[in-house]
């Protein structure tokens, strides 16, 4: 499965992935207090530069804010029936900075370092019991079965409609008790691989 | 294959003290992939409409119905981990941050909840589980839920009122009480099969 991530060489790529999150929050936060407009688009030129900067192309950024137009749009035409044209355009432009600056994130931070930042972050539940270092197993393990379980729904369908069956979801029941005899396997070859073992400790 | 887990017979997800075990790893990651792979098959195509009108939340309802509150919610939670670290996992290749902070955020981040509590109410009423007992904890889990979280989430990302963003929310109710109705028949015909859940007290003795 291929990432949103775009590779390019940038100060925006290099910077650590922890710090793009700490500082998306704080902007992300920030913004519900900027209650000027010229304020917001500056905020605006400045993500917009950014992207320049990340040396992200245009058709990328594009491709990725698209999906949020059309709500975007809906919210704009409800606030200009519900409140004045300035409150329109300022929760217009909010949701695009927030939207663009997240997704700056997303195409200049390699997954990898997205996963050890959430590492990172889940540290301090360990007392409770949170294995941080399980995160990249479970996401590779996921990407993993993904194209295992697209299949598995792909021949239950054929087989159905071999069959008549044209319900749209008839697939799902077949489908989940396939999946749930997969895990039995899965578990045992996981165990033989010793993944409960406990990391070897140092002797104090 | 005898599945190996009927309740009673081996030890449960709350069993052994530490920690989950490896088949419940396994199960964690597979319903990950499923959600993803729901993501597929759009339940109604609509060009205008963004993400709640997608199979997926069908997802949350069978994570949870299937492995019940802890295993479902952390396998749907994962889902969400796939799209916060940048995997174009929802529907139509979407996925990042910008997906989770904008306005339909609030949804996408209540899906585990969402499995979580779909997954308690399975394990109380396990004894007596049937489809009108099915339908009660999946709308409950995986539409009410989402609800709770996701209207709030966006009236603020929104500027709207409260109100306001609840009635024009109802647009979601149809697709919402057939993905319902599917995911009930589903983990009806899966209980039957191939229980996972441990049942629960019903109350506190």
């Amino acid at each position: 499965m291929l990432s949103l991530y775009h590779d390019a060489r940038s100060p925006v790529h290099a910077l650590p992935a922890g710090a793009k999150l700490l500082t998306l929050f704080a902007v992300g936060t920030g913004l519900f207090f900027v209650r000027s407009l010229p304020g917001l688009g500056i905020t605006l030129a400045v993500v917009v530069a950014l992207y320049a900067v990340a040396r992200v192309p245009w058709r990328t950024a594009w491709g990725q804010l698209r999906p949020v137009l059309p709500f975007t749009a809906l919210i704009l035409v409800a606030q200009l029936v519900l409140t004045d044209w300035r409150t329109a355009v300022l929760v217009g432009v909010r949701i695009l900075v927030l939207v663009l600056l997240a997704n700056l994130v997303t195409l200049t931070t390699r997954t990898s370092a997205m996963i050890t930042a959430i590492e990172v972050a889940l540290g301090p539940l360990r007392p409770l019991g949170v294995r941080p270092e399980r995160v990249g197993l479970l996401v590779a393990l996921t990407i993993r079965f993904i194209p295992v379980i697209k299949e598995q729904a792909d021949q239950v369908r054929a087989a159905q409609k071999a069959r008549g069956v044209e319900r749209s979801f008839a697939f799902l029941t077949p489908l989940l008790i396939k999946t749930l005899r997969l895990a039995d396997g899965l578990g045992e070859a996981l165990d033989a691989r010793g993944l409960d073992a406990e990391p070897p400790r140092r002797r104090s | 294959m005898i599945p190996a887990n009927r309740p009673g017979i081996s030890g449960g997800a709350q069993g052994k003290g530490s920690g989950v075990r490896t088949k419940d790893i396994a199960l964690i990651a597979l319903f990950a992939a499923i959600m993803v792979v729901l993501g597929f098959f759009p339940l109604i195509e609509l060009p205008l409409v963004p993400a709640p009108f997608t199979s997926q939340t069908l997802g949350v309802i069978l994570a949870g119905s299937i492995l019940g509150a802890r295993r479902g919610g952390l396998a749907i939670l994962l889902f969400v981990v796939l799209v916060l670290v940048g995997l174009p996992v929802l529907p139509g290749g979407r996925g990042g941050l910008g997906v989770v902070l904008g306005p339909t955020g609030g949804f996408i981040l209540a899906y585990p909840v969402g499995a979580f509590v779909v997954g308690l109410l399975t394990e109380r009423l396990w004894r007596r589980y049937n489809l009108g007992v099915a339908l009660l904890c999946n709308a409950v889990g995986g539409a009410l839920v989402l609800y709770v979280i996701g209207i709030p989430w966006m009236a603020v990302a929104a500027g709207l009122p409260l109100g306001r963003a609840i009635t024009s929310s109802v647009v979601f109710l149809p697709g919402d009480a057939i993905k319902v109705v599917i995911g009930s028949l589903a983990a009806v015909a899966v209980r039957r099969a191939y229980p996972l859940i441990e049942p629960r007290a019903e109350v506190a003795r």
